[in-house]
C-alpha cells in the first residue's frame, strides 16, 4: 500500500469523527486517541518484529513472548483484584498456555521454530488467553457474590469449600469459554477471520490459509479451555481459609 | 448460669467485628445441654453472627467458644457442623428439587438417603411426600423454611440451630414445627437453639433463653424470666414485642 493510500485511509476516521460531533455523542475525543494510539503502537510493533524477524535471535524471541504475557497479566489481572494473589494466579496460567502450545505446535512439527511463527502465533494464544481470563474472573467474582448463601449453606451441612463453589465454578468456567466455541461454530458464513483475509490480501493461497485459520482455531479451543479452568482452580482457595470458612473481606 | 445444667456451648468473652464495626461484644454464658434455649432480641442485635459463630461459619476475634466442653478449634470444621447443624435464616435451596435439596448432606459426604428416609423427614417437618420430585422455585416461603429444617436433620444434629425457622410460617404450620422440634428434643435430647420473634413461643416452648441487644448478652436463664423481667431492658424489649 502506498503512503498516499495509508493516509487516505484516515477518512474512516473522519466519518465517525463527524457523526459524533453532529448527533452530539461525545466521542471525538476517545475517537482520536483511539486512532493515535493504534498508528503508534502498530508501527512500533511493525519496527519490532521487523528487528526480531531479520536478527533470528532466540533471546529476542523470549523476550517478546515475556512482554506480552506481561501485559496481559497486567490487563486481566484487574478484573479479579477481589482474589488474593491474582495477578501470579493470572501470570502462571497464561504462561502454561504458552508453554503448552507452542510446546505441541513445535515439539509436533505443526509450525517451524522461527521468529515469525512462534510471535504471530504467541501473539494470539496470549491475546485470546488474556480475554478468557476476564471473561471468567468477571463471571466468577459475581457468582460468588450473588450465590454466597449456597456456598453458605453447603459448608453449614459439613461441605467442604470446593464442594461449597463448585457450581459457580463450573457455571464461570463455561460461560467463559461459551464465546470461543460459538464464534467457531459460525466462522466462515458471516464473516472471515481477520488473519486469514490477511493472508489472502497478501497474496496467500486460500487454501493454506484456511489450513492455517484451522490450526489457529483449534489452538484457541485449548487455549480457552486451559485458561478457564486453571485459572478457575488457581482461585477458588483462595476464597477460603483454613478453618472453612468464606471470607467475607475479600 | 445455673449450675444445674452442663452447657452444651459455652462462650468465654467472645468478641467479633467486621470491617472495624463490633458486632458481638464480650459475650459470656451457656446454652445447657439437651434443653431448648430461645435467642430473642431486636433485630440486627446479632443473633444469627452468634449461630454462626456455633456453626464454625465464623470464627470470633477474641474470646473461646467451647462444644461439649471442647474448644470449637478442636473439632475438624466438617465434623463440627454435622454435629451441631445450622438452618439458615433465608433458607436457601440449591438448585432443582426438594429430594435433590434432602439428599444434600448426605451427596456431599458421596452418600445416599436409605429407601423413604426423605419421604418420612418431609412428613415430620408436615409436607406431603409427593413434596419430593417439586422444583424448589414453586415452593412458598413458609415451604422453604420447613424443607431447610428437614434437611438440617438429615445430618442428626447432637445440637440444633434454628435460625427464625417460623417466622414466615401460618400459625398452624407454626405449631408443628413446634411440635416438631420438643419432638427431637425430648427422643433424641437434641439441644436446640433457637432464634425467635414470637416471645409466646420463648415462653411456651423453650427451657431457657437468652435475650440479647446491640451484640451484647443482657440477660440468661429460665424462660418465665421474659414473664416477668427484672431488668430494664429486657422489660421494654418484651414490652415493645408485646404491642
Ligand atoms: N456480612 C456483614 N457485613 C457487615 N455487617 C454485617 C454482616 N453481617 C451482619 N452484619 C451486621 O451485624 C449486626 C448483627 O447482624 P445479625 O444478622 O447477627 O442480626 P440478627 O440479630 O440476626 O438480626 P435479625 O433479627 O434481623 O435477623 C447487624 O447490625 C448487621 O448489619
Ligand atoms: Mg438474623
Amino acid at each position: 500500500m502506498s503512503y498516499l493510500a495509508l493516509s487516505l485511509t484516515l477518512i474512516f476516521v473522519l466519518i465517525p469523527l463527524i457523526l459524533s460531533k453532529t448527533l452530539r455523542l461525545g466521542l471525538e475525543k476517545d475517537t482520536i486517541v483511539a486512532t493515535i494510539r493504534s498508528i503508534i503502537q502498530l508501527l512500533a510493533v511493525g519496527f519490532i518484529l521487523k528487528f526480531v524477524f531479520d536478527s533470528e535471535s532466540l533471546f529476542y524471541i523470549f523476550l517478546m513472548v515475556t512482554l506480552m504475557i506481561l501485559v496481559a497479566t497486567h490487563n486481566a489481572q484487574r478484573k479479579g483484584a477481589s482474589i488474593k494473589g491474582i495477578t501470579w494466579k493470572v501470570a502462571v496460567t497464561l504462561i502454561t498456555v504458552e508453554v503448552l502450545t507452542q510446546g505441541i505446535l513445535i515439539g509436533f512439527n505443526i509450525t517451524p521454530p522461527t521468529a515469525q511463527y512462534i510471535i504471530s502465533i504467541s501473539g494470539m494464544v496470549i491475546g485470546n488467553s488474556m480475554v478468557l481470563a476476564i471473561l471468567f474472573l468477571n463471571r466468577f467474582t459475581s457468582e460468588v457474590d450473588d450465590h454466597q448463601d449456597e456456598t453458605e449453606l453447603i459448608l453449614s451441612l459439613g461441605g467442604t469449600p470446593k464442594q461449597a463453589i463448585h457450581h459457580q465454578l463450573i457455571r464461570s468456567i463455561k460461560a467463559s469459554m461459551i464465546p470461543t466455541i460459538e464464534s467457531q461454530k459460525t466462522v466462515g458464513l458471516v464473516q472471515l477471520p481477520g488473519m486469514m483475509s490477511g493472508q489472502i490480501i497478501a497474496g496467500a493461497d486460500p487454501i493454506q490459509a484456511v489450513q492455517f485459520q484451522l490450526l489457529i482455531m483449534f489452538l484457541l479451543l485449548t487455549t480457552a479451555a486451559v485458561t478457564s479452568v486453571m485459572l478457575g482452580f488457581l482461585s477458588y482457595p483462595t476464597l477460603f481459609n483454613q478453618r472453612m470458612q468464606l471470607l467475607k473481606n475479600r | 448460669m445455673n449450675s444445674r445444667y452442663k452447657p452444651a456451648i459455652h462462650f468465654n468473652n467472645v468478641s467479633f467485628s467486621i470491617n472495624g464495626e463490633e458486632i458481638l461484644k464480650n459475650i459470656t454464658g451457656s446454652f445447657p445441654e439437651g434443653k431448648i434455649t430461645t435467642l430473642v432480641g431486636p433485630s440486627g442485635a446479632g443473633k444469627t453472627t452468634l449461630l454462626k459463630l456455633c456453626n464454625h461459619l465464623l470464627s470470633p476475634d477474641s474470646g473461646e467458644i467451647y462444644i461439649k466442653e471442647k474448644t470449637i478449634t478442636d473439632f475438624q470444621p466438617v465434623e463440627l457442623r454435622r454435629l451441631v447443624g445450622m438452618a439458615l435464616q433465608s433458607a436457601p435451596m440449591i438448585s432443582g428439587t426438594v429430594m435433590d435439596n434432602l439428599a444434600l448432606p448426605l451427596t456431599l459426604q458421596e452418600k445416599k438417603p436409605a429407601e423413604g428416609e426423605a419421604g418420612e423427614l418431609l412428613r415430620d417437618v408436615g409436607l406431603k411426600e409427593d413434596f419430593l420430585s417439586k422444583n424448589v422455585k414453586d415452593l412458598s416461603g413458609g415451604q422453604k423454611q420447613k424443607v431447610s429444617i428437614a434437611r438440617t436433620l438429615v445430618n442428626r444434629p447432637k445440637i440444633l440451630l434454628l435460625d427464625e425457622i417460623t417466622s414466615s410460617l401460618d400459625r398452624t404450620s407454626q405449631r408443628e414445627i413446634e411440635e416438631l422440634i420438643v419432638k427431637i428434643n425430648q427422643k433424641y435430647g437434641t439441644t436446640i437453639i433457637w432464634i425467635t420473634h414470637n416471645l409466646q413461643q420463648a415462653l411456651t416452648i423453650g427451657n431457657y433463653t437468652w435475650v440479647m441487644m446491640d451484640g451484647e448478652v443482657i440477660e440468661t436463664g429460665e424462660s418465665e424470666l421474659l414473664e416477668s423481667p427484672v431488668n430494664e431492658k429486657v422489660r421494654r424489649f418484651v414490652k415493645g414485642e408485646a404491642e
